[in-house]
């Protein structure tokens, strides 16, 4: 790798002086690699100004008490000042362990971990289903795998008010529930339900990529294996566990990333679905955006701490997890 | 690892007695699989097509209780709701946001992440991995962590309500994950075709500008493709930060028929069906690209 990239740049590594000095390695490292700062610097310009600043802004933030009614603003034609001031490591605190912080951020940190594992399972396991089950010779798969694509194909804002009117109490889900004499349960009212109705939604806006993914991959394992498995007599079950999960192990671990941080990160379907009449099916992410934008006053400093654990949670679980996966492997990839 | 020598003449001869019966060839499924693996695979079709179809159904319907007796729907079924959806409502000042904004999106994201994707691929400098890490990190910002900031810092420039101030917020996510996207594909192209640039005497944005720009236009357009369904998908930044209604797009557009007083729902179908149509049609005709650009770019971390 590394000497494909060096020649690539047209730089030679053999003959190497002994180390220089500090400036002389700076200006050695500028000669050499100005280019390449050069390339990187828009998107390097990009984050600095749009995520890091906005980043170190928000932190700043959390450790106010900034809310709507005392931030700057401009009424007409008055500018008012900003008048919150700082109060240190309090939102934190408060979130964490403050009154009633069960009800305000434990219960929701719980539900979320249960939407976000079952969600991610359940399309992973419905996805692999449908991808094992596409990979067959079989008449009319290409028809197939573009119908159940089309959940992925329609903006999620659009379908989740599709699964509104079918969810909503004279609905036609209740109406069939009501005909096969099966209790309807208030779907949009009620917590449980509220739950429900929200992985029943984000698991068919979600399948169809992992199903893609999986397909993707299920085609790139070489025929040859599975030949040689059935010769050795491995029964289908043994082929798939010895021969397709293994093949799938690269791409499973990509999409099963992505997915939890799709999922984890998922505002549209919980938003869309119950407004801010849900408060017990809000995740975190959703119940942030209504501390910050969707109550008033509007509780700016709260809203950006729970951003920021967020993220905080995200990073912690991304890097064990790459850890865990590259366990076997002598570098660590980031 | 004697019993196991022992064994296998055995069962050779086990197999090789059933296998004149064994007719079918490799891949081929008897008649009771392949029944069950069509059964299932209509069901799931049906499940992924019951509510797009339902919400076109309900389209037609001219009363905005119709979606409570559907069976009514058959007898007046008209296209009314379409009409007025594109005469009479904000539609076309959506559409014309919509477009601004994924378009602006689309572009800046890729023509400023471009170079970044060649330079990742392709050169190994000091600050590689943590760069290389902050591109990563961005890629999982939950909405809630830029949201507040950016609402201040937008309200501070007078950037809320306008075009610009949305698409700066998207490229805070589109630029990173192009870059992202882009290193992936670079990543596929030959090392010999730079190679061969630098020995001809082409500067490295020579060979980048010339050579590879050109073969990497599959992978632009699959970063650019990406970034437009993100940015016309998007709906908390949207919805907060377009206020004035014909500056909706239409993730916040169509939120505006149901209000807390009037839920006009046949409309709001209609709208998603016009919506939908045209995006879908898009997704279908990229989508091959789109997925193998997905996934290459996350398993070359």
């Amino acid at each position: 790798m590394t000497v494909a990239i060096d020649r690539a740049t047209g730089k030679r590594h053999g003959d190497r002086a002994p180390r220089p000095g500090l400036g002389q390695r700076l200006k050695q490292g500028y000669q050499k690699h100005w280019y390449a700062y050069a390339m990187t610097a828009p998107v390097a310009v990009v984050i600095g100004v749009l995520v890091l600043y906005p980043l170190v802004y928000g932190v700043y933030l959390t450790l106010t008490d900034a809310n709507s009614l005392n931030t700057a603003r401009t009424i007409g034609v008055n500018h008012i000042d900003a008048t919150y001031k700082f109060i240190g490591l309090h939102n934190y605190a408060d979130i964490l362990w403050g009154d009633t912080a069960y009800d305000r951020f434990w219960s929701h940190f719980i539900w979320t971990i249960v939407w976000t594992a079952l969600c991610v399972a359940l399309h992973y396991c419905i996805g692999l289903g449908l991808a094992l089950l596409l990979n067959q010779k079989l008449r009319g798969r290409v028809l197939y795998r573009l119908i159940l694509v089309l959940p992925w194909a329609v903006p999620t804002f659009v379908t989740v008010f599709g699964w509104r009117f079918m969810l909503a109490d004279g609905g036609v889900i209740n109406s069939a529930l009501d005909a096969l004499h099966l209790p309807s349960p208030s779907w949009l009212e009620d917590t449980f339900w509220q739950r429900f109705a929200a992985i029943m939604v984000n698991t068919w806006c979600g399948v169809p990529f992992m199903m893609v993914s999986l397909l993707g991959g299920l085609q790139s394992i070489d025929a040859s294996l599975y030949e040689a498995a059935e010769m050795d007599g491995a029964s289908a079950w043994q082929r798939f566990r010895y021969v397709t999960l293994p093949g799938l192990r690269s791409v499973s671990s990509t999409v099963v990333l992505l997915g939890i941080i799709w999922t984890f990160n998922q505002f549209a379907v919980i938003f869309l679905l119950f407004g801010n009449t849900a408060p017990d099916a809000q995740i975190l992410v959703t119940w942030a955006y209504y501390l910050g934008f969707g109550q008033q006053p509007r509780d700016f400093a709260q809203s950006a701490a729970y951003g920021i654990l967020l993220l905080a949670i995200l990073i912690v679980f991304t890097s064990f997890y790459r850890r865990w996966l590259n366990r076997n492997d002598q570098q660590l990839a980031i | 690892m004697s019993t196991t020598t022992v064994e296998t003449p055995a069962t050779v001869s086990e197999r090789t007695a059933e296998a004149p019966r064994r007719t079918r060839g490799r891949g081929d499924k008897s008649l009771a699989g392949s029944l069950a693996s069509h059964g299932i695979l209509i069901v799931a079709s049906l499940i992924a097509l019951f509510p797009i179809v339902w919400l076109i159904f309900l389209s037609l319907g001219p009363d905005k209780d119709d979606y409570l007796h559907p069976g009514g729907i058959w007898k007046k079924m008209t296209f009314d709701n379409y009409s007025f959806v594109l005469q009479h409502t904000e539609f076309f000042s959506w559409l014309k946001s919509s477009l601004i904004v994924s378009l602006g999106t689309t572009v800046i994201g890729v023509l400023i992440a471009a170079t970044t994707g060649y330079a990742v691929s392709r050169m190994r400098f000091p600050g590689y991995r943590k760069f290389m890490w902050v591109l990563l990190v961005t890629q999982m910002f939950p909405v809630a962590v830029l949201m507040v900031p950016m609402y201040q810092m937008l309200s501070d420039l007078k950037l809320i309500d306008s075009y610009l101030g949305l698409i700066l917020v998207y490229c805070s996510t589109a630029v990173p994950y192009c870059a992202w996207l882009l290193k992936g594909y670079f990543d596929t192209i030959p090392f010999e075709i730079d190679e061969a640039g630098r020995v001809d005497g082409l500067t490295p944005f020579g060979t980048f500008a010339r050579l590879i720009l050109p073969l990497a236009r599959p992978g632009l357009a699959v970063a650019g493709f990406y970034s437009f369904l993100t940015a016309f998908g998007e709906v908390a930044f949207a919805s907060t930060f377009m206020l004035s209604d014909t500056k909706y797009t239409f993730a916040v557009g169509l939120q505006s028929f149901v209000s807390e007083h009037d839920a006009q729902r046949n409309l709001m179908a209609a709208t998603a069906v016009l919506i939908a149509i045209p995006v879908s049609v898009f997704f279908y005709l990229v989508q091959k690209n789109l997925v193998t650009g997905l996934t290459a770019g996350g398993t070359k971390g």
